[in-house]
C-alpha cells in the first residue's frame, strides 16, 4: 500500500526553482533513500511534504489524502514527523522533556510514558541521560534525540534528513542500526543522505536526485551496481 | 595575573598596582557619586542618627567594596601586606576627593557640574573646613580599606556574620520609616533601636551584634531548620495561611502612603505578569508593552467619563472593566499578526515603535473629540462593591489584591498547559517547535493577546485609581520598567516577578530619597545583576540550567558509541 506519493512537485524560493517536476513514492513499511549532492534539494523536497515550503504545482499525499490543505503543524499530527537537518534538540530542556515535547502532536497523556520507554529501549543511552540537559549531550546523542523525538510523535512516516552528518564513523554505524530496527519493527520511512553506501545498504529501493530533478529510480541492489551511481555517490572510479 | 611585566619593571609589586588601580576606579566612583548630588540628596537622612548619613554610608560602602575587591584581586595571604593594600586603596579614593574638593577651592566647577557648589565640599569635609575636613576624609578612607583588611582576615564563618551584621545595620536605617510604621505600636522597642532620624547608636550596636549572632547560630543549624520547615506539611501550610492574613492587613499596618506603594507594585506587578508570558514563557521581546496599558486605562476611562457621551450607557466601572481588557486583548492580537515572522531585535524595534504609536495616537487632535487628546480623560468612574465605593489606596490595595491573585494564578495554569508548553517549545526553537507540530501563528498571537490583557487589567485599574488619565503617563519608561522588574525577577518565573516587582518598584518608593536617582539605581542594579547572577533573582528552572552548564558532561566518543545499541 501507497503510503506517501509526491508528484510532480514544484517549488521555488523566490525566483529560484528548486524542486523541478519530482515523483516519489513510500510503500507502507519500506525504507526509501533520497541521494544527491549538496544542494540538490533533498531537503527541499522534505519541507515540502512536511508542509514547510509550499510547491507551485503538483501534489503530496499520504494514504491517498491530499497534504496541500493543511498547515505544518497538521500534518505532523497527520504522521508526518520530520526530523530536521543538524540535530535540532531544544537545548535548554532535559532529555525528557525534549521527549515530552515529540508527544505534543498526540492527546495529552495516551501512553507518552510508555511511549518514551520505548525511545529508552531503542536509545539506551538517552536513559542514562534523561535527566540532563540536551545542549550538553555530544552530537551522536543530539542526533538520537531528535529521531526519539519524531518517534513520540507516532509517525505514519518518518523523514530524516542526514541523519549521520558531521558523525563519527562509529557513530554512523550506530544510527544506521538503529534505522534498520525501525524498519524492522515496521516504520515507514523515506532517508535523505549524502553517504549513499550506508543508505543504500538499509534502503528497500532509492532516488537520485540532481539539481531539483530525480535522474534515477531503482532498487538499493541495483542502484548500488549502476555505474552513475558508483561514479558520482559512491566514489567507484 | 601578569608576573612577567612585574618582573620585566619590577619598580612597582604587583600588589601595589593592583592597590592603586583599584583605589583609582574607587576614587572616580565617589567622586561620580559627589558630583552627581547624590552626597546633598541622601544627606538629609542618616543611617546611624547625627552620626552616619545615607551620603556617608554610600561613600563606606563604595571604600569598604573597593578595598574588599582590592584584597580578593591581590591574592595576597600575608596579613600585613593586605592590610597596606586595603589603606592604601582606601587612601587613594578619599584622596581623589580630596582632589575634587581642592579643585573646587581653584576653580568654579559649578559651571560644568551644577552639583559641585560650596556646600557639597562642607558636606564632604564634615563641616569641619578644608584642611582639618580633608584629613578626616583621607582617615575615614585608610580606616575603611583597614577595616575591610581586618573583616577579611577573620575566620569564614565569622566573617559572613559580620558582613550580614553591618548589610542589617545598613537595612534598617535605610528603612527606618516603613519599619516604625509598620511596628507603630511597639513604641518601646522602636524608640529604642530608632531616632526620628535613622537609627540610634545603642540601637545600630544591638543590631549588629543580634545579626551577626543569629547568622551565627543559623549557619550552623539552618540546614536542619530549614529542611525542617520544607519538609513537613502543617508548618507549610500554616506559613500559607500565615502570608495570606499578613497580605490581608498591610494596608492597615502600613497606612495611607505604604498602601499607595503597595498598590504601585501591584499595578507593575499585574504587567510584570502580562509581559512575562510574551517575554518570559514565549521568548518574544515587547518594548511596547505600555500600549496595552493605555489601552486598558483609556478603554475604561472613556467608556465612564462623562466627557464622552458613554458613560449613560456604562453606570458602573464594572461594566466598563471586560470592554478595557478585551480592548487589550484584541490589541495584543492586531500587534501580534505583522510580526508573526520577526525574530530578536526586529521584533523589539517594532513593539517599541507600537508602544510610540499608541501614545502619539493618545496625544492627538485628531483623535481628540473620542479620547481627549493631550487634555486626557477626566471624572473616571470609581469601582464600587454594594455600596462602598473603592477610593483610597488601601481600599484600592484590596481590589488590586484580588487582581494580582487572579492574573497569577491564571499564569500559573497556563504555563503548565499545553499552551505553555508550545510557548515554551516556541521560546527555544520556533524551526523544531513547528516540526513537533506545533501552530506557530496561534502560539505566537495567544501569548501577545494574553499578556496584553493583564496590561488591560493593570490599566484600567490605573485609571480609575488616578481619575485621570494623560498620555504622557504611558512612556516608554513603563515598559522598560516592567522588562527591568522581569529581568531582575528571573525571566519566565512568576516567584521571580513578584520579587522583581517589590525591588524595582516598591523599594525606591519608600526610599523617597532615592526618587531622583531611580533610574540610575536601575541601571546599576541591572548590571550588577547581569554580572553577577544573570538568571534573576528567583530564576525559572530553564534558564538557570542555561546559565549553570559550567558542570563538567563526561563525554568521549568511544563511550557514546558503545551505549549504542548493536
Ligand atoms: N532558504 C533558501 N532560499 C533560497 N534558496 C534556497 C534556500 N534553501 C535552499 N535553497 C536552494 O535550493 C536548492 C536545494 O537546496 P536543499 O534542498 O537544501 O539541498 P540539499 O538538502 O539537497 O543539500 C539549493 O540550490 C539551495 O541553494
Ligand atoms: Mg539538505
Amino acid at each position: 500500500m501507497t503510503a506517501l506519493e509526491v508528484h510532480n512537485v514544484h517549488t521555488y524560493y523566490g525566483h529560484i526553482h528548486a524542486l523541478k517536476g519530482i515523483s516519489i513514492t513510500v510503500d507502507e513499511g519500506e525504507i526509501v533513500t533520497l541521494i544527491g549532492g549538496n544542494g540538490a534539494g533533498k531537503s527541499t523536497t522534505l519541507k515540502t511534504i512536511s508542509g514547510l515550503l509550499r510547491p507551485r504545482e503538483g501534489y503530496v499525499k499520504l494514504y491517498g489524502e491530499d497534504l496541500i490543505d493543511y498547515a505544518a503543524h497538521e500534518i505532523v499530527s497527520k504522521g508526518v514527523v520530520q526530523v530536521p537537518e543538524g540535530r535540532q534538540v531544544f537545548a535548554r530542556l532535559t532529555v525528557h522533556e525534549n521527549l515530552e515535547m515529540g508527544a505534543f502532536s498526540r492527546p495529552a497523556g495516551a501512553g507518552i510514558r510508555a511511549d518514551i520507554e520505548k525511545v529508552f529501549t531503542l536509545f539506551p543511552r538517552l536513559k542514562e541521560r534523561q535527566k540532563q540537559v540536551a545542549g550538553t549531550l555530544s552530537g551522536g546523542e543530539q542526533q538520537m534525540l531528535a529521531m526519539g523525538r519524531a518517534l513520540m510523535a507516532k509517525p505514519k512516516i518518518l523523514l530524516l534528513d542526514e541523519p549521520s552528518m558531521g558523525l563519527a564513523p562509529v557513530l554512523v554505524d550506530s544510527i544506521f542500526d538503529t534505522i534498520k530496527q525501525l524498519h524492522k519493527e515496521g516504520t515507514t520511512i523515506l532517508l535523505v543522505e549524502q553517504n549513499a553506501r550506508m543508505a543504500l545498504q538499509v534502503a528497500n529501493r532509492g532516488y537520485v536526485i540532481q539539481t531539483g530533478e530525480v535522474i534515477l529510480s531503482d532498487t538499493a541492489d541495483r542502484l548500488r551496481e549502476n555505474q552513475t551511481v558508483q561514479k558520482a555517490y559512491l566514489g567507484v572510479s | 595575573m601578569s608576573t612577567s611585566r612585574a618582573t620585566r619593571k619590577s619598580t612597582m609589586p604587583q600588589w601595589l598596582k593592583v592597590a592603586l588601580q583599584i583605589g583609582l576606579v574607587g576614587g572616580v566612583v565617589v567622586v561620580i557619586i559627589a558630583l552627581e548630588g547624590m552626597i546633598q540628596a541622601f544627606n538629609t537622612r542618616d543611617i546611624i542618627g547625627s552620626v552616619v548619613a545615607m551620603s556617608q554610608a554610600l561613600l563606606l560602602i563604595v571604600f569598604l567594596g573597593t578595598a574588599y575587591i582590592a584584597i580578593i584581586r591581590s591574592k595576597l595571604t600575608d596579613f600585613r601586606r593586605l592590610l597596606v593594600v586595603a589603606v592604601v586603596v582606601g587612601l587613594v579614593s578619599s584622596a581623589l576627593l580630596v582632589a575634587l574638593i581642592l579643585l573646587g577651592q581653584v576653580l568654579d566647577l559649578g559651571n560644568v557640574f551644577i552639583n559641585a557648589t560650596p556646600a557639597l565640599y562642607d558636606l564632604l569635609t564634615f563641616k569641619l573646613g578644608l584642611a582639618a575636613g580633608s584629613i578626616v576624609l583621607l582617615v575615614v578612607g585608610g580606616v575603611s580599606g583597614a577595616a575591610a583588611a581586618i573583616i577579611h582576615a577573620l575566620p569564614t564563618r565569622w566573617r559572613r556574620s559580620v558582613i550580614w551584621g553591618l548589610v542589617a545595620v545598613f537595612a534598617f536605617g535605610l528603612l527606618r520609616d516603613l519599619i516604625v510604621t509598620t511596628f507603630g505600636g511597639l513604641t518601646f522597642l522602636t524608640g529604642l533601636l530608632f531616632l526620628p532620624n535613622g537609627l540610634s547608636v545603642p540601637g545600630a550596636i544591638t543590631l549588629f551584634v543580634i545579626f551577626v549572632a543569629l547568622d551565627y547560630f543559623w549557619s550552623q543549624r539552618g540546614a536542619q531548620i530549614r529542611s525542617g520547615i520544607g519538609a513537613r506539611k502543617p508548618v507549610r501550610s500554616s506559613l500559607l495561611i500565615g502570608g495570606i492574613i499578613v497580605l490581608l492587613l498591610l494596608p492597615q499596618i502600613l497606612g495611607l502612603y505604604f498602601s499607595e506603594v503597595l498598590d504601585n507594585v501591584g499595578l507593575y506587578l499585574l504587567m510584570g505578569l502580562g509581559l512575562n508570558i510574551v517575554v518570559g514563557f514565549a521568548g518574544l521581546l515587547d518594548l511596547g508593552y505600555v500600549a496595552f496599558f493605555a489601552i486598558g486605562a483609556y478603554t475604561v476611562g472613556v467608556l465612564t467619563s462623562p466627557d464622552f457621551g458613554h458613560a449613560s450607557i456604562l453606570t458602573s466601572w464594572w461594566f466598563a472593566l471586560p470592554f478595557g481588557v478585551i480592548a487589550a486583548f484584541l490589541a495584543g492580537t492586531i500587534l501580534g499578526i505583522p510580526v508573526l515572522k520577526m525574530r530578536g531585535d526586529y521584533l523589539a524595534i517594532v513593539t517599541l515603535g507600537f508602544g510610540e504609536i499608541i501614545r502619539l495616537l493618545a496625544l492627538s487632535d485628531f483623535l481628540k473629540p473620542f479620547i481627549g487628546g493631550a487634555q486626557g480623560v477626566n471624572d473616571i468612574l470609581k469601582p464600587t462593591i454594594g455600596p462602598i465605593q473603592i477610593s483610597n489606596p488601601p481600599e484600592f490595595y484590596y481590589l488590586i489584591l484580588a487582581g494580582c491573585l487572579l492574573v497569577a494564578f491564571v499564569a500559573i495554569r497556563v504555563k503548565d498547559s499545553r499552551l505553555g508548553r508550545a510557548w515554551m517549545a516556541m521560546r527555544e526553537d520556533e524551526d523544531v517547535a513547528q516540526a513537533m507540530g506545533i501552530n506557530l501563528v496561534t502560539t505566537k498571537l495567544m501569548a501577545f493577546a494574553l499578556g496584553a490583557s493583564f496590561g488591560g487589567l493593570s490599566g484600567a485599574i490605573f485609571g480609575s485609581k488616578l481619575t485621570s488619565i494623560y498620555p504622557q503617563s504611558f512612556n516608554f519608561f513603563v515598559s522598560i520598567n516592567v522588562l527591568s522588574l522581569i529581568i531582575i525577577g528571573g525571566m519566565g518565573s512568576i516567584p521571580g516577578v513578584v520579587v522583581g516587582a517589590i525591588a524595582l518598584v516598591g523599594l525606591p518608593e519608600m526610599l523617597r530619597e532615592f526618587s531622583d536617582y531611580r533610574y540610575l539605581f536601575y541601571g546599576l542594579a541591572l548590571v550588577v545583576m547581569m554580572l553577577t547572577r544573570p538568571e534573576g533573582l528567583v530564576p525559572a528552572a530553564t534558564v538557570k540550567r542555561e546559565l549553570h552548564e559550567e558542570e563538567p558532561q563526561p563525554e568521549t566518543l568511544g563511550e557514546a558509541a558503545t551505549a549504542m545499541p548493536k
